[in-house]
């Protein structure tokens, strides 16, 4: 098993769809010719590979999305690349009017078997390019949210999502197309809905997905060092939420936090500590902590800009504050 | 077109307006509830483009979509049903008067945001071009969504790429209640293609004849492979916007002068000039479509609504397991019938 990265393990994923499935095209902006493959470099060398089946497209993120429906409507399995989360604003009409409605509007004549994949992230690129919408996206029905967090994960949920028979929206991230991790040779496919421990321990349950899982197991080898051992869960996808093993954890740990990179008001975390004491409140040994990113436009200044995101030193500090009951 | 094939045309154009005119009794008799947008008036342009397409031709339509909807062949009593929110209806009561569909028949749906069923038009020709099926697709919009970023975006992409897609406009110059001059800088619409550099025709609308034998040209081309086109089908209304719309904004005289063009008696016109059809043929036809009309309404009601217990079905392709649905972490949200509990669903 070679350790490979998260960018690669998608593009390994989109190679084994459409050698598998010759109605895989692959839509976006600059996935061709610009820099040999992408501004992310996912696509790289896909095109030559599939003559005609991977195209550049133009900057029309509502054309991307909804060309990309008519053709899943007509028998096509399009991927639509947005070349980040923020531009999938433009397309919000076609997400949440189309996309996501047309299997139940019409009473299941017509299904959308589509993926639109789009990195979230940041890096100095101010307020409009620095965005996630990770809870508006959970939010409507109709609609799968991916995230995967690991190079094995994005490549047997990419694998799933393009299988699906409903419309997936797989975000990505930037921090994480470079990082490694093992993916095997032989072919797999994870099922869409189901989370994972991602680390055990037996003092507290952090509930994350996405970046936030490489911040939280740093955050953990830290600790442990400590005797604080956190378990760690992994959402992988958005919706449908599983939170079966978080609540399997708490019942053990009767301490969670939930994690996220997202505003902390009506972000996905809210809801997660919501269904948790809903579900699991006579398990909790303490009120559920949240850590996520602060709520301004983020700024361009790199002082600033860390200062919004949440990294393991937050997550330490949480931690530190609910082991000494100072909530 | 032969004789019949003729009279047809006539049959189904007062099949649309007798349809439309009990649709309006129907709403104000509170049968009907939410939006309703009437096609009075536009009759000729559905039945003369969809009578110049191939019956697998595929056909996605703006919210005006009752005509759309008869004319391809769905019946009377499948289209009333669905105005009535009945289970029997085109989407078991899911859409609703502005999202007919019928996919057996290639007509994938009505669509209610202004333009935005453009680029899923040209995803479908897409799909056609990629299977080689010489399929065309059909899709039709008010000049109201030519303003709009997803008009622009699907024309030029489908110019690009070569698609076989019949745009066409419906000019009744009026977008909901605003008048063409105040919303459009070019108010001949099909001049907007040329920013495309795409084919364009105007056509008068209120000509079925001409309406079908300018689709039979358009489609003939995008067959060929010479790519979409736009059409501009020059129309009026002549009823307001909506039922909701008390039409105060048109002048008296213009809405007059415009019904002084009615397709249908004009089209009668036409058949009796030519002999094909006699006024004792017309009556008969009149009655039957009344008789029709009646007996889908009669249907419609006589239909129950669709089951409680279905509410969940469809939302995904499989059903899936998600407390966010239902509240239960165990099993998919179909699995036994809803308990309704202080309005929150928990399956019994």
């Amino acid at each position: 098993m070679a350790e490979i990265t998260y960018r690669e393990a998608l593009k390994r994923a989109l190679r084994e769809e459409m050698t598998r499935d010759p109605n895989v095209v692959i839509w976006g902006e600059d996935i061709v010719a610009y820099g040999g493959g992408g501004a992310y470099g996912v696509t790289a060398g896909l095109a030559k590979e599939f003559p005609g089946r991977v195209r550049d497209v133009p900057i029309a993120e509502e054309a991307i999305v909804g060309v990309g429906l008519g053709a899943a409507m007509g028998g096509i399995r399009p991927v639509c690349e947005l070349m980040t989360i923020n531009f999938a604003l433009v397309a919000w009409d076609q997400i949440v009017n189309h996309v996501a409605k047309q299997h139940h509007m019409f009473n299941r004549q017509i299904q959308a078997p589509m993926v639109i994949r789009s990195p979230a992230g940041w890096g100095r690129t101010a307020s409009t390019h620095s965005q996630t919408f990770e809870n508006w996206l959970a939010s409507i029905p109709g609609l799968k949210v991916v995230y995967p967090s690991t190079p094995y994960d994005a490549k047997g949920l990419l694998k799933a999502s393009i299988r699906d028979n409903d419309p997936v929206f797989f975000i990505e991230h930037l921090a994480l197309y470079g990082t490694k991790g093992e993916v095997p040779d032989e072919e797999y496919v994870l099922p869409i809905g189901v989370s994972e421990v991602k680390r055990p321990g037996r003092h507290l349950t952090v509930v994350t997905w996405g970046r936030m899982l490489v911040e939280t197991m740093k955050a953990a080898r830290t600790l442990e060092v400590e005797g604080i051992e956190l378990e760690v869960i992994d959402l992988r996808t958005l919706r449908p939420l599983d939170l079966a093993p978080a609540l399997e954890s708490i019942r053990k740990t009767n301490r969670a936090i939930v994690v996220e990179e997202g505003f902390r008001t009506v972000g996905l975390g809210a809801e997660i500590a919501a269904s948790i004491q809903e579900m699991a409140f006579n398990d909790l040994d303490a009120p559920i902590a949240r850590v996520a990113g602060l709520e301004v436009p983020m700024p361009y200044a790199r002082n600033l800009e860390r200062a919004t995101i949440p990294f393991a030193e937050d997550v330490i500090a949480a931690v530190r504050r609910m082991m000494e009951k100072k909530y | 077109m032969d004789r019949d094939k003729l009279v047809s045309l006539y049959r189904q154009m007062l099949l649309i307006r007798v349809f439309e005119d009990k649709s309006a009794e129907m709403y104000a008799r509170a049968k009907i509830g939410g939006f309703l947008h009437l096609y009075n008036g536009q009759e000729a342009i559905a039945v003369g483009a969809l009578s110049a397409l191939r019956p697998d031709d595929d056909l996605v339509t703006h919210y005006r979509d009752h005509g759309y909807a008869l004319a391809r062949g769905i019946s009377a009593r499948a289209v009333m049903a669905e105005l009535f929110g009945r289970e029997t209806g085109t989407t078991g009561g899911r859409g609703g008067s502005m999202h007919l569909a019928d996919v057996s028949k290639r007509f994938w749906g009505g669509y209610a945001i202004v333009g935005g069923h453009l680029p899923l038009a040209a995803g479908l020709a897409y799909a056609a071009q990629h299977h080689k099926t010489g399929r065309v697709v059909f899709c039709v919009m008010g000049d109201g969504s030519t303003n709009i970023g997803t008009f622009h975006a699907a024309l030029n992409w489908a110019q690009l790429w070569r698609l076989p897609v019949i745009f066409t406009v419906e000019n009744n110059q009026y977008a909901m209640g605003t008048v063409i001059d105040n919303h459009s800088a070019v108010t001949e619409i099909y001049r907007k293609a040329c920013a495309y550099d795409m084919h364009a025709e105007q056509v008068d609308g209120n000509d079925v004849l001409a309406v079908h034998e300018a689709v039979c040209r358009l489609a003939e081309r995008a067959r060929n492979g010479e790519g979409p086109a736009l059409l501009e089908a020059v129309t009026f209304r002549h009823r307001g916007h909506s039922m909701a719309d008390a039409d105060v904004q048109r002048p008296r005289s213009q809405v007059a002068e415009w019904k002084e063009r009615d397709p249908i008696p004009a089209f009668a016109e036409v058949l009796l000039e030519r002999k094909l059809a006699t006024p004792q043929d017309l009556e008969q036809i009149a009655r039957d479509v009344e008789a029709e009309v009646e007996d889908a309404v009669a249907f419609a009601d006589a239909s129950a609504e669709p089951a409680r217990e279905t509410l969940y079905e469809g939302i995904y392709a499989e059903a899936v397991s998600n407390m966010q649905i239902d509240g239960s972490l165990i099993g998919p949200p179909t699995l036994g019938p809803m308990i309704i509990k202080n309005g929150m669903g928990r399956h019994g």
